[in-house]
């Protein structure tokens, strides 16, 4: 048993034939080939495969993909636009906000959703929107400066 | 350091950004779940839901009968392949066959028992559940100190008790030291089992080509080398027919400084059907089956003079190994036992360790190995002790410090600690938190019924690991460092970077060194097939050892270009300065770029030179090296609630010469955080039955951004005389520095309730209770 899915993914409409069971971070990494977010827990824990759906953070490990049939997906592949990186993007690297980077395209997807809703966050409200995105390397520290300093460059 | 270079503008010691930073920001990273290959299989592992049983059936028919299952292997059909290695050797150590499937018997939750293969990951999950497997489940043993009791059931039917090694180790003349003593203080302490979680859990992907008979395996491992060796051997291949190759590795902590089962499962999986299969562990099962750390109870005993000074050190140490020893399981508890004076000078030890066998994953090297352990022994000791004498803790440290001018200084523990000058990061995180002023803050606090607590900890650690006697595997690095006609340089190092930052580290030292720029200079790593053999990246070694190594072949690489440019110039009394050759007499110079192309080009040879400008080091240190710092942490108990506000984090961590301080900041933080996750709330909680209580990150607290505070870090720098490059290494330096330093400023806000001691993690419900109850545990 399959069903077909049109949606726009990083701007792009493309249209596959999954079954129903496949989830979205799958249908993601295997189908359409973007391995940009990860898979960390399968649990909706560690929000290493968090992507936009119509805008909006969520865990594509607990989501299938037919539910994403025509809506708007956005992964961290479609972030830079024009091959220059999104000032969240650039605000990770100079700030050191990242070391094995297995978290990091998760993170910076949940930090853009951050400074959407907040363009001015104190380090409190980001320590408390990062809340559930794990990372074992960094400590967090230079991901709250990051997050802040793309704040910042976007004032 | 000693250099020929003159440009004005250096890159070490500068906050470069780091190089492999473009490709993790955008996702296009490869990591071993990213690599896709025609015709690839997926296989799930079907595992023991016991901690301990006998295997009376399997019954692998139903699996076989889904739609793409490819095939299913057990035991009996992995028999011949080698037992999972043990690279530790300790006198009359037990070493238990670990096949790389269960036989008939199964030695913790998550023991592997068959393998399904199919054509894609979901139908070998649901095959996989369709495997039938009769178990009679045996009584299991999962507290180690339960496990060494009369009675207990044996983890290893083939010996009658769970003890599978007694060490011990003296040094001075204990005996006199606890004679002569004005005070002895005792305590028990613990130091849990804890869970590495790595954010990438562990990964293979195996792929045959029976026409070479060549093995490739791509795994998400520290060691690519190693495992190439050691899965050579299991699998019975020729090790030069097996590839590792290592792609992104998102995180190890040492949980990938190993060998697993699995490793050498997916090479004969894929030697078996032909095709490459891949096998992504869940993280269910990175919680049961990669290694754990910890799993200490140490009982101490110090004997003091009256004035502070500590005499002599008594260490009975029983470490939890789980069911079987991985690659370095019994050695890591030998660490401890090295480092158990700290940064103090006495001269009298004596270390007993039980190795203990229990129905859990096996234990092993996770982030400073060993070392925290001890850290926290003698750092909690010298606040036990400053209770006892009514002194400062700050004095009692101070009082035994070794003196700065001592060095090399040789420890009852048979170390000779490189350089040191312990009061330097003391008095500095001493005046950054402003310790006399906070005194005072506590003195109102506690006037006023709050329960305010300021701790630190003066910690030490062995980095650089490390010199090759010292090993299970060789202790050296490698690299080799080419100059491509172009003039651009290729370094291709040992090690095996999963997250440090060494191609940014490494390329800033060739950068100078050579006097190109950074982008001239791109550094390689991880693939066996590509990059001379190496040990890999683990116990802080990365740049004090594969850093090293690189100096060393770059210079070698200078007395060549200094031929081949006086060969251009026509002189014989060349520098090679910034980038280029120079005529000492004419002042004329030459480019790297035009050197390295005659070198190839090779129209006219220097005397006894090749063509070519490539050189390969291998560089064995003559030492460790011993950074140290002082960590000093302000908390606040909250009496309600048992919940504990850390108020101030400061830091203060030598660790030599510092090449890239934005990435050094990183990895104390990193570790800091890590210190502060099992200090607080991490801990791997078997029940009786060795059922996993905290199998998922739902019942695993790894730190959140949430609940942290604020890192203070600052340095003082006493480079390292072991190697040209004066670093030490600063890896694991948070983690070790971090939870003596709170857990003494918890139990020094506490202490007005009598409390002298607390076992981590300090979950609130500890604290809470202890609250209630006076002080009285």
């Amino acid at each position: 048993m399959t069903r077909t899915i049109t949606l726009t993914l990083n701007g792009k409409k493309r249209t596959d034939t999954v079954e129903p069971r496949l989830l979205l971070i799958h249908y993601l990494r295997e189908t359409a080939g973007l391995t940009g977010p990860h898979i960390g827990c399968e649990t909706s824990l560690c929000g290493a495969c968090t992507v936009h759906v119509d805008g909006k953070a969520i865990k594509s490990c607990t989501m299938f993909a037919v539910q994403a049939d025509g809506r708007q997906v956005l992964t961290i592949e479609g972030l830079a636009a024009d091959g220059k990186l999104d000032p969240m993007q650039e605000a990770f690297w100079s700030e050191h906000g990242l070391q094995c980077g297995f978290c990091t395209p998760g993170m910076i997807m949940t930090a853009k959703q951050i400074v959407q809703r907040n363009p001015n966050p104190t380090d409190e409200e980001i320590r408390d929107g990062i809340e559930g995105n794990l990372c074992r390397c960094t400590g967090y520290q230079n991901i709250v400066k990051a997050v802040k300093a793309a704040a910042a460059a976007k004032a | 350091m000693a250099t020929t270079t003159t440009k004005t503008e250096t890159l070490v010691g500068k906050r470069i950004k780091r190089r492999e930073d473009p490709r993790l920001i955008t996702g296009t990273a490869t990591y071993v779940d990213d690599i896709q290959m025609p015709g690839m299989h997926h296989a799930c592992i079907v595992r023991s839901p016991h901690g301990a049983a006998k295997i009376k059936s399997i019954n692998i028919k139903p699996a076989l009968e889904f739609p793409g299952v490819a095939a299913v292997f057990s035991g009996k059909d992995t028999e011949k392949v080698g037992p999972v290695p043990c690279g530790a050797s300790l006198p009359g150590l037990r070493v238990p066959h670990h096949h790389i499937l269960a036989m008939d018997r199964v030695y913790f939750l998550g023991h592997p028992v068959a393998v399904v293969v199919a054509s894609d990951r979901y139908i070998a999950r649901d095959a996989a559940e369709a495997v039938e497997v009769e178990y009679e489940p045996l009584p299991a043993v999962t507290d180690v100190e339960k496990a060494i009791a009369p009675g207990a059931p044996a983890v290893h039917p083939e010996w009658s008790d769970n003890i599978a090694f007694n060490y011990h180790q003296d040094g001075g003349d204990i005996e006199k030291a606890f004679k002569e003593a004005d005070v002895v203080v005792k305590q028990r302490i613990t130091s849990q089992r804890l869970i590495p979680t790595a954010m990438e859990t562990r990964g293979v992907v195996a792929e045959w080509l029976a026409g070479d008979r060549a093995l490739t395996l791509h795994s998400s491992t520290q060691i690519p080398h190693l495992l190439r060796t050691l899965v050579a051997q299991m699998l019975g291949l020729e090790e030069n027919r097996v590839r590792v190759a290592t792609p992104e590795v998102g995180g190890g902590f040492g949980s990938k400084l190993n060998v697993y089962a699995e490793e050498a499962l997916m090479g004969f999986v894929a030697m078996k059907i032909g095709k490459p299969v891949k096998w992504i562990e869940s993280r269910r099962e990175n919680f049961q089956c990669t290694i754990h750390g910890r799993g200490h109870v140490d009982y101490y005993e110090i004997a003091a003079k009256r004035d502070g000074t500590v005499l002599g050190i008594k260490l009975k140490l029983i470490q939890d190994l789980g069911a079987y020893h991985q690659l370095l399981t019994p050695v890591i508890p030998t660490l401890s036992v090295l480092m158990m004076p700290g940064l103090y000078k006495c001269q009298n030890i004596r270390a007993d360790i039980v190795g203990v066998f229990t129905n859990a994953v096996p234990t092993d090297a996770y982030r400073g190995a060993g070392r925290p352990e001890a850290t926290h022994g003698i750092e909690r000791m010298m606040d036990v002790l400053a209770v006892e004498l009514k002194m400062d803790p700050v004095d009692v440290r101070r009082k035994n410090f070794i003196s700065s001018d001592a060095f090399p200084f040789a420890t009852a523990t048979g170390l000779m600690y490189d350089s040191g000058n312990y009061a330097a990061p003391l008095d500095k995180a001493l005046e950054v938190v402003g310790y006399t002023k906070l005194r005072e803050e506590q003195k109102k606090a506690r006037a006023e019924g709050r329960l305010m607590g300021i701790g630190l900890s003066t910690y030490g650690e062995i980095c650089a690991i490390g010199p090759s006697p010292a090993t299970p595997a060789g202790g050296w690095e490698s690299a080799t460092v080419k100059i491509e006609p172009s003039g651009t340089v290729t370094v291709m190092t040992g090690c095996s970077p999963h997250g440090q930052g060494e191609e940014t580290t490494f390329a800033q030292v060739a950068a100078d060194e050579l006097g190109v720029g950074l982008d001239d200079v791109l550094v390689v790593h991880g693939d066996t097939a590509v990059v001379q053999y190496g040990i890999g990246t683990f116990g802080s070694r990365g740049t004090a050892i594969g850093g090293t190594a690189m100096y060393y072949a770059i210079q070698e690489l200078k007395e060549k270009i200094k031929k081949y440019g006086g060969l251009l110039l026509g002189s014989d009394d060349v520098s090679f300065v910034n980038g280029a050759c120079v005529d000492n007499k004419t002042g004329k110079s030459v480019p790297l770029a035009q050197i390295a192309a005659a070198s190839y080009r090779a129209m006219k040879l220097p005397p006894n030179t090749e063509p070519g400008l490539v050189a390969t080091y291998f560089w064995e240190p003559p030492n460790f090296t011993f950074p140290f710092g002082a960590h000093i942490v302000v908390t606040e108990v909250d009496k309600d609630t048992g919940a504990i506000a850390i108020k101030r984090y400061v830091a203060c961590d030598d660790s030599g010469n510092i090449l890239n301080p934005m990435i050094v900041e990183g990895q104390v933080h990193g570790g800091v955080v890590q210190g502060l996750g099992q200090a607080l709330w991490e801990q791997a909680v078997y029940d009786d039955n060795g059922q996993l209580i905290t199998g998922e990150l739902m019942d695993y607290a790894v730190p959140k951004a949430s609940n942290l505070p604020w890192i203070e870090t600052s340095h003082t720098v006493t480079p390292s005389p072991v190697n040209p490059l004066g670093v030490k290494g600063v890896g694991e330096a948070g983690t070790i520095g971090c939870s003596p330093a709170i857990v003494n400023s918890v139990v020094d806000a506490l202490s007005p309730l009598g409390v002298r001691h607390i076992d981590m993690p300090m979950t609130p419900e500890k604290i809470w209770n202890l609250v209630q109850q006076g002080g009285k545990a």
